[in-house]
């Protein structure tokens, strides 16, 4: 399955050239970048780990700087998921403004969804991982660390 | 102030009452007992000035044969705050100066016949603090059945930031609910299920599923999908939360079902809330039909709670489509964000419902943005400044597909949730393909955006570009390529486009 988190998930994965136009999309907003990653792709896992620190101040001449950071984070973590994020720090927004993966595991093994029942007829969700069921930084690897 | 003479009004005495004038032509003392013209008791200021506290209201009056406009936005002022149709001794026990309403500015409307937009100033010290129902009861309360207006109309109000702030507005608004739901950067996807009635709550389920499970964020239910025979609530809830599991698991994303809690009771509308939190819906919905009490109540059990709120605006056709009379949807979408919900459906220019663009976007603004600029070519009379109240999430619905996706996006924006019932769940290819095939326009059309694109008028050619790669767009393009609402719609601004010369 492919996990369809972030804004462009439906579409064929980008090449580099298009993640740049979408960087350069947010610097000349004025927004700030950030990298983040992660091998526990929940949806309700907020706090994916961080790429070094979100970047600020970039003019969009330095588009390729965080594409580079990309490329690094990704070569750093084949095998984990990778998003960009986008920030926009004006008051009333404080919020993501644009976030997309730019890199995913070669297999993506999906969730199981975990049912119990509970009273009258109420069934008790759960989504359960397939690959979490690894430790953390062994997933998406066949249970091996490379 | 305005290019008004102010006749001398014919009081608007009931037939056998007191003698309408002196006949020693003087004027009548202001406090003798019968009728006093409304302008001449105070209601009719030309020099007020409104203070900073003051709510305004723009009215457009259709005055009576005869009636002098001037009289009838004194009436108008006069009926929404203090007066009543005779003199009364007991207005002296009070600062009534204060307590009377006051037109301000009466102004005819360009090419529109004996219309005017009556400017009236309240005093803060007339409401009470955080109650729509108040506000409403005095503002659109009395005056509207008012023998001497043929018609009258609410166009907008201005609230003061000291009346905004006795409101909490949405229980989460745009910012928290995108990172609630971890969706960012394009507009919502979402589907009302249909048919909308005659469904088993098996079968709804698998609407919902299919939809979602093909990439849309959001089902819902519609406005009369309340607990009928063939489908009651709590069926519905049951089956419609495992399709939202099953699909959020299929795909690794948050999704929701709109889960309508309106009901005859306000009671029965805390069960059935009650009831989706308990199955971890992330959002509910009521209808604009509960009344305004009912949805401030809602509004605050699901900020407590943590659901979504959406408000279907059921009804709101009855009183806010006719350009000279009724309450403008401005003022409602006012009203609702201040009261308190997440989501409103504000009109989608290019769908099947009533709207025009300009006003549309009037609607957008008032929802969305913290200060709002008067601005009659979108129908806003007054500045608003929200004084940081959270944004609503306005919902656009009722005849939209996917190959209007950048007409969509170009005039709603992307804090807007698109919603495609029947250009979802009538795709050739089944619900779950006219999901995908939304899902795959909505991010085609933001990635040429972000790229730089003119996708306003390229999108035909994006959206066709993006369904090489996508049978389902493909066939959504096909199947609907022609369809379009083209209608002069019924409110239109007044704002006259002075050509620009040479």
């Amino acid at each position: 399955m492919r996990v369809t988190q972030g804004t462009f998930s439906f579409l064929p994965d980008f090449t580099d050239e298009q993640i740049a136009a979408q960087i350069r999309y947010a610097l000349d907003h004025g927004w700030s970048m950030a990298i983040e990653y992660t091998d526990d792709p929940h949806p309700r896992n907020s706090y994916w780990e961080m790429w070094g620190a979100p970047m600020f101040d970039l003019p969009v001449a330095e588009a390729r700087a965080v594409l580079g950071e990309v490329r690094g984070c990704r070569e750093a973590h084949p095998h984990h998921y990778v998003k960009l994020i986008a920030y926009d720090a004006s008051r009333g927004r404080q919020t993501t403004a644009l976030s997309f993966i730019v890199g995913r595991p070669p297999h993506e093994p999906g969730f199981r969804l975990e049912r119990s029942e509970a009273h009258d007829r109420v069934m008790r969700y759960g989504l359960h991982s397939y690959a979490t069921e690894q430790p953390e930084g062994m997933r998406y690897r066949n249970g091996t660390a490379s | 102030m305005n290019g008004l003479e102010h006749h001398a009004p014919t009081p608007f005495a009931p037939v056998g009452s007191s003698p309408q004038a002196p006949t020693n032509g003087k004027k009548k003392d202001r406090w003798a007992s019968g009728v006093t013209p409304y302008a001449e008791m105070g209601y009719w200021r030309p020099d007020y000035e409104p203070q900073d506290t003051d709510i305004l209201a723009a009215f457009r009056i259709t005055p009576q044969p005869g009636v002098d406009a001037i009289e009838a936005a004194a009436a108008v002022a006069g009926e929404s705050s203090t007066a009543t149709w005779t003199v009364v001794w007991t207005d002296r026990l009070t600062a009534h100066e204060n307590y009377q309403a006051k037109a301000y500015e009466v102004t005819p409307v360009p090419g529109r016949d004996n219309e005017y937009i009556a400017k009236i100033a309240y005093d803060i010290d007339l409401f009470e603090e955080g109650s729509i129902a108040n506000l409403t009861s005095s503002i659109i309360g009395n005056v509207f059945g008012f023998k001497a207006l043929q018609a009258l109309r609410l166009e907008d109000l201005r609230i003061p930031p000291h009346y905004v702030k006795t409101f909490q507005g949405p229980p989460h608004g745009i910012v928290m609910e995108r990172e609630y739901l971890d969706k960012f950067g394009r507009p919502l996807l979402g589907a009302t299920v249909k048919p909308k009635l005659g469904l088993s709550a098996k079968n709804y389920g698998r609407v919902v599923f299919e939809a979602l499970r093909g990439g849309l964020d959001f089902t819902k239910d519609d406005e009369n999908i309340n607990s009928q025979p063939f489908m009651r609530w709590r069926d519905r809830y049951l089956y419609a939360i495992e399709a939202v599991n099953r699909a959020s698991g299929a795909a690794g994303e948050i999704k929701g079902h709109y889960m309508n809690v309106t009901a005859a009771t306000m009671e029965e509308m805390y069960e059935r809330a009650e009831f989706a939190k308990e199955l971890g819906s992330v959002i509910i919905m009521m209808d604009l039909t509960v009344g305004f009490t009912a949805m401030q109540s809602m509004s605050k059990w699901a900020r407590r709670n943590g659901l979504i709120l959406h408000l279907h605006r059921a009804g709101h056709g009855t009183y806010t489509r006719q350009k000279n009379h009724g309450v403008s949807f401005r003022v409602i979408a006012k009203w609702c964000r201040l009261l308190g919900v997440d989501h409103i459906h504000a009109g989608t220019v290019v769908g099947k419902l009533e709207g025009d663009p300009a006003m549309i976007r009037g609607y957008y603004d008032t929802l969305r943005l913290n200060y709002v600029p008067e601005n009659p070519e979108n129908g806003i009379y007054f500045d608003q400044d929200w004084a940081w109240l959270p944004a609503v999430m306005p919902v656009a619905s009722g005849g939209i597909h996917a190959g209007q996706m950048h007409q969509l996006l170009g005039h709603l924006g992307e804090d807007v949730v698109l919603q495609f019932g029947g250009g979802t769940i009538g795709h050739p290819m089944g619900i779950g393909a006219g999901a995908t095939a939304n899902r795959v326009a909505v991010e085609a059309i933001i990635q040429a955006r972000n790229e730089g694109r003119d996708y306003f008028q390229e999108g035909p050619d994006i959206l066709e570009h993006a369904a090489r790669g996508c049978p389902e767009l493909n066939a959504a393009l096909q199947v609907w390529k022609d369809v379009t609402f083209d209608f002069q719609s019924t409110d239109t601004p007044d704002f006259v486009v002075t050509p620009t010369l040479g």
